[in-house]
């Protein structure tokens, strides 16, 4: 691992504070409700849950049983009901059926619901609607962030890319913004504040908005810039596979909350196991942001080290050995124990790597990212459905295939998707129907009318009246801009270049070296600038909606926080993202702390 | 009194007459003592002696599409203490004029002023603002069609997705469906949320008219197909399916669809049939799992796995299947190649890429490559006589060559290098055979024959 040293990094803020902030309002509300009370949780709420509480801390406060919430009717005794739930309608419904159940059933109980992160009026309007309003009381419970790692915070909202992007949606809007207030409430002002994308701007006047009827902290501010950017922005980058280890494990594994399960290929036993993934095991904290390629060697050399260190034992007398099982034996054993799981992991990784052709799917997708040999690239993603593999890594290909080639030729698609459709089942057409409206996967309109579109739209901009027009056309506008961001942004690195994995000498190691995330680039360039200056043509290509404030005066001497940057990616990001990111921090001698909204690993189906 | 029940239309909303300073001493009380109530309280006491406006505030950024704002909806705001507090502590109050309102005595509250109307008299700006904040609101004077667009339209300048619904849902109940749906064809933003705000109702009714209204029909069709998901039995699913062919989706989506109604109409007759065959096939080979809504590939597999070689005219033999749903010679031959080879039945396989020309020769054909062709031999275990003759086919020679060695082909590995005279490599090739076996035997008489020019 030639890794360049840490220049004094800065220290993070402390971010368990927010988690103690998080765990104290629960247990405010839950005191609301005196008395035993069974609770009934979200089951996608269960584990952010448990990052900041416990059980124990719940029956400290008359939790009597818990339950997971499951849409189906219920059997509790109590005569307290707590329901710690997101603001979705059919859990809200639900509830109101099991009110109304009760009612008929002359049972007299008090019921509560603690919406989370916050609630919405068409779930109070459900209450209503269904006449138990009044029955049951309601609270919320502003869990905003999730602190998952020392630099990562979370806000665990599966839903926001599909409400945002699919559905137009903009109820989260809000909650983004009170998470930036809140941060900034704890941590103080940032200095400056850039973004890009129709969302962050939304977020950024949300949470101007708070700010400005709020209070502004004098303290030192432990940040000093944020960095807004949507998701739709890059599109590309989520759509790669992934390469590096975190990444490797969160596609084949799936990293849910900041920690994974490994099954029983892995553990080598007949169990699952829960491991966290975070920078507490030192193991994985040193091969997280590696390439793949390097990780084997890591984890061989690694585990002679800790034979050597077992092996110290032989000749020792009793004193010596006495403080070797006292003092290292423990850390040894714990090590070991990481060791042979992350072994397991790269073993399993390795099998199943090889097993799906998976650096023929690594070379197709260099070539789309390069542009290189288009057509071999349609055959292979046609044999890769044709022969029923993986439905995911289809659709991601076909995906990477529009947005690199500005949409595909009318036949190409008609006949990809009928291929498609006869593989994994016809109810995908619903899948291809949304795809075409997040504009991932697009059949390429006649040429002529295109432009002419094209430069309506942009003189109709800014009418309200047009607003429709303008959604419906942003997917063309946005059209075959790939390649060329790709040239001005050198996103793709010249081929034929060697590149060494070992030392990776930009982001675009996360990908083998064949291309530096869009999203991660963008980020370095604006730092860089300390703005949009330059990069208009880019931005331009991007659809606009990019801007750069400033906002509370530098402090006047330069603190570690000066190189805090917070990105917050609207519609969440991938641990490549992450990774790149880290390496760029390191570069610059600058520390980012990703804020995200979800890890997402590009699931779009019906 | 302070407590007012206001009736919008069929809304009914709890008003409180917030006074601020109440809700924070309440507040207050309820965090002392805790941990963190230090940290609520620190952002508190700083949240009330520096106030909004302040030199440090970040500047509004130049949004895109907003309305003309009727009169000045900044100066109203000043009229109204900005309550500040951080969102993080919102909840309190709101839990507070929820169940301080109804639990405990309301008597606590002191009634500031009278101002009975106040909520009432608020611009739509100041409602909305209202609204986001969770603080009492009437929508109740909104009653000319102009006030409520312009309510809609405020709600949907600060970006509130929350705020938006619910200003859709009082619409939804105040307005008729003709009129809300023509406002709505103007408002994408608005439209988009009330899109939503349906779906997740399931009121689908009401959504069919709406994207009818809009002219959106092939977006109608989808939607209405897509209810098939929730549809279990599958004669139910299948008539359900019957029902979708008349919609106006586009012409290629309506071929998907009477595709999947076919398929389900076949794969029931298919698995009625099935599931009390007696062939021998059935009991040698059990079925896993019923063929009901797989896939057309899968059905497909299936039906060359338990009947192939069925005449046409049957609904379950693989050629009707490949006609009725026109599946590729390529897509065919794959299929068929995985559930031949994974019977082992190497004559069916040969047979697949056997064409005979117009002399009458049998040339082998694919139109798959053929190392694609030995990797699906290769999964399925097939022998190494029946590999090595298709890793033979292999045209690209570099293709072939490492389909030898991987696959042991050891005949096909010396001719190679025999042909390309390279004796270093045959050498080492030799060290990786066992001594004196026949491949072995050969290469040592390659190796001696003083004949062939070697390159190294």
């Amino acid at each position: 691992m030639a890794h360049t040293e840490w220049r004094d990094a800065p220290e993070l803020p402390d971010f368990s504070l927010l988690k103690r902030l998080a765990r104290d309002q629960l247990i405010f509300l839950l005191e609301q409700l005196p008395g035993k009370k069974d609770l009934f949780i979200d089951a996608d709420l269960m584990s952010p849950l448990d990052r900041i509480a416990n059980v124990t801390i719940l029956k400290q406060h008359e939790v009597d049983k818990l339950y997971k919430v499951e849409l189906k009717p219920i059997v509790s005794s109590s005569d307290q009901l707590c329901f710690l739930i997101r603001p979705r309608i059919q859990t809200v419904k639900w509830i109101s059926d099991l009110v109304n159940a009760d009612k008929v059933a002359g049972r007299f109980r008090r019921y509560k619901i603690i919406f989370t992160p916050q609630k919405f009026y068409a779930c109070e309007t459900v209450l209503e609607e269904q006449g138990v309003y009044g029955d049951v009381t309601t609270d919320e419970w502003n869990f905003y962030i999730l602190p998952l790692d020392d630099d990562i915070l979370s806000l665990e909202l599966p839903e926001f890319f599909r409400d945002n992007f699919l559905e137009g949606d903009q109820r989260w809007v809000t909650t983004a913004g009170s998470a930036l207030h809140l941060l900034q409430s704890v941590y103080g002002s940032f200095s400056k504040v850039y973004g890009i994308g129709r969302c962050a701007k939304m977020v950024y006047e949300s949470w101007r908005e708070l700010m400005e009827e709020g209070e502004q902290r004098t303290r030192q501010p432990e940040f000093a810039k944020v960095f807004l950017v949507d998701r739709d922005v890059d599109f590309v980058t989520p759509l790669c596979s992934q390469v590096v280890y975190e990444g490797l494990v969160d596609d084949l594994f799936r990293i849910k909350c900041g920690s994974v399960e490994f099954g029983p290929d892995v553990t080598s036993s007949d169990k699952s196991i829960k491991v966290m993934l975070n920078s507490q095991d030192k193991v994985f904290s040193e091969i997280r942001n590696e390439h793949f390629s390097n990780v084997f060697g890591f984890l061989s050399q690694k585990a002679k080290n800790l034979q050597t260190a077992y092996d110290k034992r032989r000749g020792m007398d009793i004193q010596q050995m006495k403080a070797f099982v006292s003092d290292e034996l423990k850390g040894l054993k714990q090590e070991h124990r990481l060791l042979s799981l992350h072994i397991g992991a790269s073993e399993s990784m390795m099998k199943k790597k090889t097993k799906q052709d998976f650096q023929e799917l690594l070379k197709t997708e260099h070539s789309l990212l390069e542009g290189f040999e288009i057509r071999e690239c349609i055959t292979y993603i046609e044999e890769h459905i044709n022969r029923q593999v993986s439905m995911i890594d289809s659709l991601r290909l076909l995906c990477l295939l529009s947005i690199t080639e500005n949409g595909l030729l009318s036949k190409d698609y008609r006949s990809l998707k009928a291929q498609y459709l006869q593989s994994y089942g016809i109810k995908h057409l619903l899948t291809f129907a949304n795809l075409r409206q997040l504009g991932l996967l697009e059949e390429q309109q006649a040429g002529e009318t295109l432009t002419v579109m094209e430069s309506k739209v942009g003189k109709l901009v800014n009418d309200k009246t047009v607003g429709k027009l303008t959604d419906a056309f942003s997917s063309l506008a946005k059209k075959s801009n790939f390649r060329a961001l790709s040239k001005r942004l050198a996103l793709v690195p010249k081929s034929g270049e060697e590149y060494d994995l070992r030392v990776p000498r930009d982001m675009a190691y996360v990908f083998s070296g064949a291309y530096i995330p869009l999203s991660c680039k963008l980020i370095e360039q604006v730092l860089e600038r300390d703005g949009w200056t330059g990069l208009e043509e880019v931005t331009r290509m991007l659809n606009g909606q990019e801007f750069a404030v400033t906002g509370a005066p530098n402090p006047r001497n330069k603190t570690d926080a000066q190189r805090i940057v917070l990105v917050m990616f609207l519609g969440g990001c991938t641990f490549s993202e992450i990774s790149a990111l880290r390496f760029l921090g390191k570069e610059r001698d600058t520390y980012y702390v990703k804020q995200i909204e979800y890890m997402v690993n590009i699931k779009l189906s019906i | 009194p302070t407590i007012k029940l206001y009736k919008d239309f069929n809304i009914c909303y709890i008003l409180v007459d917030d006074d601020d300073e109440d809700e924070e001493d309440v507040e207050r009380v309820s965090w002392s003592g805790e941990p963190v109530g230090s940290i609520s309280w620190s952002v508190k006491e700083t949240a009330s002696s520096i106030r909004s406006g302040s030199e440090q505030s970040f500047p509004k950024i130049d949004t895109t599409p907003s309305l003309s704002k009727q009169g000045s909806g900044y100066s109203l705001s000043s009229l109204f203490k900005a309550k500040s507090k951080p969102g993080a502590f919102q909840s309190f109050s709101e839990s507070f004029s929820d169940t301080s309102s109804r639990t405990y005595a309301p008597e606590l509250r002191k009634p500031k002023s009278d101002g009975k109307d106040v909520v009432s008299d608020l611009s739509p700006e100041e409602t909305v603002r209202r609204m986001q904040k969770g603080r009492a609101f009437s929508l109740e004077k909104f009653r000319s069609l102009q006030d409520k667009l312009l309510l809609l339209d405020e709600a949907v300048a600060v970006y509130d997705g929350n705020v938006i619904t619910a200003v859709l849902i009082f619409l939804k109940k105040s307005l008729s469906k003709e009129i809300l749906f023509r406002e709505l064809m103007a408002r994408d933003v608005a439209l988009r949320h009330y899109v939503h705000y349906l779906k997740e109702m399931g009121e689908q009714k009401l959504l069919v008219e709406l994207l009818k209204a809009l002219g959106r029909t092939e977006d109608m069709a989808l939607m209405h197909y897509k209810e098939h998901l929730n549809i279990k039995d599958e004669s139910r699913r299948r008539d359900f399916l019957k029902s979708c062919l008349s919609l106006p989706f586009s012409q290629d989506d309506a071929t998907h669809v009477q595709d999947h109604y076919t398929l389900l109409e076949r794969q029931i007759i298919i698995e009625a049939s099935d599931k009390k065959a007696v062939a021998e096939i059935f009991k040698k080979f059990p079925r896993k799992a019923s063929i009901l809504n797989m896939p057309i590939i899968t059905t497909l597999y299936y039906s060359c796995f338990y009947h192939y070689g069925e005449s046409e005219g049957t609904f379950s033999s693989p050629s009707n299947i490949r006609k009725t749903f026109r599946i590729s010679e390529k897509q065919y031959i794959l299929t068929a190649l995985g559930a031949r080879a994974k019977l082992k039945s190497w004559f069916d396989v040969d047979s697949l890429f056997n064409t005979k020309n117009w002399l009458g020769y049998t040339k082998k054909r694919s139109p798959i490559g053929f190392h694609r062709v030995v990797d699906i031999l290769h999964k399925n275990s097939a022998p190494v006589q029946v590999l090595q003759e298709y890793v033979n086919l292999i045209d690209n020679p570099d293709l072939k060559l490492g389909g030898a060695l991987k696959y042991k082909c050891h005949d096909i590995v010396i001719n190679t290098y025999r042909d390309l005279k390279d004796r270093q490599q045959l050498i080492v090739y030799r060290e990786k055979l066992e001594r004196d076996s026949p491949e072995y035997r050969k290469i040592q008489e390659l190796l001696n024959n003083v004949q062939i020019r070697w390159k190294n």
